[in-house]
């Protein structure tokens, strides 16, 4: 059937245009499935391949000190395959080149290399010489920020001690992947990185001999986590354990999770926007072909086509615009995919992240799309199929108009003529303009929900950096400080405020649920540290009782008023109840707030404090840190200003990036249907546009009744598209949220301004190509033909 | 493929209609555009039915066509039922035995010349060759022109060309000169005569033109969808000596 073929091939250069602007909505849908398809499934093959070649543990413990011998005990719990032991601690450092102290998180490993649970991955140099107490291999993300090699020294203050170490290896881990200070939740590569001593040097600085604090273990397959972690609480409570925890609480690889998660809804949600477009669209540029070509379909049946010819020959206009839009869509997000993925590899430290591309994605979803064309054409096809010959041979009747509700008297006087052209066509096809209204608010809704994240960021940043807090520093002491020892601080010269707080690690109960989580004791939410939820409200300390955030009261099924079970895993180990308050819905983290002296009273021990914040005057901050560098008992120190200058260099590059494919995106879907919409209404209207300039009407003239309704219609979709916008964002931020952050729900003006210009710039240009047609209508060609 | 149980006494006859009738509605409007109308056609024969808009000519040219069904009433091609085929049975009919030529041409756009008489060579059993069809309406140095480049009696040409390509037995013309001057239009009826002579094909002129029944053996006359005359022309005109 080459005739047909070639037909089908001229008809669609014909409708290049339109055909392009299909394929292009197909290919941006296709591209967000295949590259983030590809990038969801490398990160996990990346995990599970390093999880299993490093040993990734399946459960994790920290105690305070735990002797030795235990591990023994542990190795014959049921179901436990595998178990280490080691010495983890936090210290201060001191990096060449950086001013502000710095903090390592040293974690033991043997003198003599042996495979070992979470094992180390020596990317460059090498592993420590036994024998060698100062050598120390590091997490590469911090070398790298800090600028250092393997060969360079680097200071510590490890128990009260300063010690220079030599840096001999640069080395990754499965379990820090994603590399954070415990207490903060971004990464600042500078001022946080791990290093992997000797046992032996770590046991004798920290008096650890025959001891350990920390604790991980694998299982063997179909054994019941919650079974062993019940035991391990069993045995090491008395050791101050903190309670023992599965991957799922594992800091490092929950955030890959969730980001996994992410990864997996954009993969439905993007390329699901995209194919329902191209649907609509392929459905009204099918329709349209299918009226103009009425009596071509009457000819190719008159001469003997079947139906089934004649349906599959329209079923190309849908199929052939779509697999263009196929393969660029598979080639962009492959090259997307790439792009993404070394993003990825600048969040989380993989031993070897591989991009993989997988054809089974490409397959899938041009299955999809093709499925989608399918739909998109079906409604035409239908038509071209069940058209009868003899039917077609005669011109399609003309549309009913009826006087309708701007027809009333008092309305139409006032109504210039070519404004009730546009009026009466518009409430001629109620159906039609709504879809289009739709489908152009569609473009708008996406360009919000792209640019929400931005905004929704602003305030992260806003509420964390900002509003919740008014320090400069956080000290995180090695152990917790009776009071006494901690206002020392108060005294140091520089320190303009100080304010400290408790961290105490419990088991919350409330009926069968129950979650290890910690108890902050604030001194107040006026000071230093403020309450503040993720709308920006400011929360009061409750004098009494406890204040929850949303997520956890959700977790544990608790409301304001219920009293809940609090059991303290270190000191005394009371077990206690206390008054829900109230609940607060944070931006970031669970999180449990107490008045201090209510929480220390409930402990029972007098009064401890863990941390201190302080506001330093700026003129002394170098003296400052030079004390820091040296304090003993001072375990962690953050820098406020330094985590959100990190934060926003990271999030900024990655959040420039999405941000500026999904706007792109959307420019390409609002262009697509503006300009297919006005080219369809162009076709439809070209006759009676033509016999009005016969009649005298001027150029202007027509082209405002064509372009008129189409900015009618755009003008409609507008604020339609921002209340969509606002849904989907809405949804998004659910859908993304997580125990780890949920997105607070805001819109800057800046927003919809931009998603409002990119619809008027794209409105603008499809009509000035429309215009430029309408110029070149033929006024006795058009007249000639029979329609 | 056809229902073979009509009897052989009109063997002769290449089509017969037996009782026709043909009503559709048009809003609330009932519209009897074929009333119990019987006729036979004869191979071989150059048969021109006249009648005025509205007569039911279309209709009945539709419906011998294979592209309309009757309302009531049977159409017998050679025998065969063609009221009772399915619609693929009324596909394989069209495809081999009908050559249709309407009053705008109904070309392809996208096609030229060549490629629209090409659309019929390409799934017709044994057509002739579309260049040779061409040649045969006068068109050989015309072959790669696009419909847009012809004139209205080239495009006239390439549709009957398009139409004999497959040889069919019965041809049909709806107003073949409907949106042609009278040179061109002579010219047109030229080959649909030459056609009809030379190839033998049972041809159907329907228009509203009377003084194209000159060139007819058989002249009928619609009105009102009955049919009001029946006759045979003694002597054939040649399309060049009518006079409109």
């Amino acid at each position: 059937m080459k005739s047909l073929q070639r037909k089908l091939l001229r008809d669609l250069m014909r409708l290049k245009g339109q055909m392009l602007a299909v394929a292009a909505v197909v290919a941006c849908g296709i591209s967000v499935f295949v590259s983030m398809s590809s990038v969801q499934y490398s990160l996990e093959a990346s995990r599970a391949r390093y999880y299993s070649r490093y040993r990734f543990a399946d459960v994790f413990m920290q105690v305070k000190r735990a002797p030795e011998f235990y591990l023994e005990t542990v190795s014959r719990i049921a179901g436990v395959a595998s178990v280490n032991s080691r010495i983890v601690a936090d210290v201060t450092l001191d990096v060449p080149g950086l001013d502000e102290p710095a903090t390592g998180r040293f974690v033991s490993i043997p003198e003599y290399r042996t495979p070992v649970l979470n094992d180390l991955f020596i990317k460059s140099g090498r592993y420590i010489d036994p024998g060698k107490p100062d050598e120390v291999v590091v997490s590469k993300p911090f070398l790298e920020a800090n600028r250092l090699v393997p060969g360079d020294h680097i200071g510590a203050v490890i128990n009260g001690r300063k010690r220079e170490l030599l840096i001999v290896g640069m080395g990754l881990s499965p379990e820090y992947i994603y590399e954070v200070q415990p207490g903060a939740f971004f990464p600042d590569k500078r001022r946080f990185g791990v290093f992997w001593m000797s046992r032996k040097a770590l046991e004798s600085a920290f008096d650890m001999s025959g001891a350990f604090n920390d604790l991980s273990l694998t299982l063997a397959n179909g054994v019941s986590e919650k079974d062993v972690i019940m035991q391990l609480d069993n045995i090491f409570t008395r050791y101050g354990s903190l309670g023992a925890y599965g991957r799922s609480e594992q800091l490092s690889d929950r955030f890959i999770t969730d980001e996994i998660k992410q990864v997996g809804i954009q993969i439905t949600f993007l390329p699901g926007v995209f194919l329902a477009v191209a649907v609509f669209l392929l459905n009204i540029v099918l329709r349209r072909l299918v009226a103009t070509q009425r009596d071509q379909i009457a000819v190719l049946k008159a001469i003997g086509y079947s139906n089934e010819d004649v349906g599959l020959h329209y079923l190309g206009f849908a199929m052939i615009p779509t697999a263009v839009g196929a393969v660029a869509g598979t080639a962009l997000g492959a090259w997307l995919g790439r792009g993404l993925m070394d993003m990825y590899a600048d969040f989380y430290n993989f031993a070897e992240l591989v991009y993989t591309f997988r054809f089974e994605n490409v397959a899938f979803s041009v299955l999809l799309s093709f499925a989608a064309a399918l739909v998109g054409a079906l409604g035409a096809v239908r038509k071209a199929v069940l058209l009868p010959p003899a039917e077609a041979m005669r011109p399609d009747s003309p549309v009913l108009y009826k006087p309708g509700f701007f027809d009333r008297a008092s309305l139409r006087k006032k109504m210039p003529l070519s404004l009730r052209i546009i009026v009466r066509n518009l409430e001629r096809r109620p159906w039609k303009a709504s879809i289009s209204v739709l489908m152009i608010s569609l473009a708008v809704a996406i360009l919000v929900a792209g640019r929400y994240t931005y905004d929704s960021v602003d305030r992260m940043v806003q509420v964390e950096f900002t509003e919740k807090h008014r320090e400069d520093v956080t000290l995180i002491f090695n152990n917790p400080k009776s009071p006494s020892v901690a206002w020392n601080l108060a005294s140091l010269d520089g320190v303009l405020e100080h304010e400290y707080y408790r961290e105490e690690p419990v088991r919350m109960r409330f009926g069968h649920r129950f979650r290890r989580q910690s108890i902050k004791g604030m001194q107040s939410a006026e000071g230093l540290q403020h309450l503040v939820d993720k709308n920006g409200q400011h929360f009061t300390l409750p004098p009494d009782g406890i204040l929850l955030t949303s997520a956890l009261a959700g977790i544990l099924g608790v409301r304001p008023g219920d009293r809940l079970q609090i059991e303290f895993l270190q000191g005394r180990q009371l077990h206690r109840e206390v008054l829900v308050s109230g609940t607060i819905d944070e931006i970031l983290g669970l999180s449990a707030y107490m008045n201090l002296g209510q929480l220390n009273r409930l402990a029972g021990d007098g009064g401890a404090l863990n941390a201190a914040y302080l506001r330093i005057d700026k003129t002394k901050a170098g003296a400052l840190y030079t004390t820091f560098k040296k304090m003993p008992g001072v375990a962690g120190i953050m820098m406020l200003k330094a985590l959100q200058e990190s934060f926003e260099e990271l999030i900024a590059k990655s959040m420039t990036t999405s941000t500026l494919i999904l706007t792109s995106f959307a420019c390409v879907l609002a262009f697509a249907v503006v300009y297919n919409g006005a080219r369809i209404s162009l076709s439809e209207r070209a006759r009676e546009l033509s016999s009005l300039r016969v009649l005298g009407m001027s150029q202007g003239e027509i082209s405002f009744i064509l372009l008129g309704e189409q900015a009618l219609l755009t003008l409609c979709a507008i604020p339609a598209g921002f209340m969509i916008g606002i849904a989907l964002s809405a949804l998004l931020a659910h859908a993304l949220s997580s125990e780890l952050y949920r997105l607070p729900l805001v819109f800057s003006a800046y927003n919809f301004l931009f998603a409002f210009t990119v619809i008027v710039v794209v409105s603008v240009v499809s009509g000035l190509v429309i215009r430029k047609r309408l110029t070149a209508l033929d006024l006795v060609e058009v007249l000639k033909t029979r329609e | 493929m056809l229902d073979n149980s009509s009897d052989n006494d009109h063997s002769q006859a290449v089509l017969r209609i037996t009782d026709l009738s043909k009503f559709y509605m048009m809003g609330e409007v009932r519209v009897e555009a074929l009333k119990h109308l019987s006729l036979d056609f004869y191979a071989g024969e150059l048969a021109v039915l006249l009648g005025a808009s509205g007569s039911g000519k279309s209709t009945l040219i539709n419906i011998i066509g294979g592209l309309d069904t009757p309302s009531s009433g049977k159409l017998f091609f050679h025998g065969r039922e063609i009221t009772a085929a399915t619609e693929s049975e009324l596909t394989a009919y069209r495809r081999r035995s009908i050559g249709f030529v309407f009053q705008f041409y109904n070309l392809i756009s996208s096609l030229s010349a060549l490629e629209n008489v090409q659309l019929v060579t390409e799934i017709a059993e044994d057509p002739m060759p579309a260049e040779e069809a061409l040649k045969l309406v006068g068109l050989e140095h015309r072959f790669n022109h696009f419909p847009a480049q012809l004139s209205g009696g080239e495009q006239q040409r390439v549709a009957i060309a398009r139409a004999v390509a497959k040889r069919p037995e019965l041809l049909l013309c709806d107003e073949p000169t409907g949106a042609l001057d009278f040179q061109t239009g002579k010219l047109v009826l030229d080959v649909i005569e030459k056609v009809n002579r030379e190839l033998g094909t049972t041809t159907l002129i329907i228009t509203h033109n009377a003084s194209i029944a000159g060139m007819a053996d058989r002249v009928m006359r619609l009105r009102s969808g009955e049919l009001s005359e029946d006759r045979r022309n003694l002597t054939r005109l040649s399309p060049s000596e009518l006079v409109w």
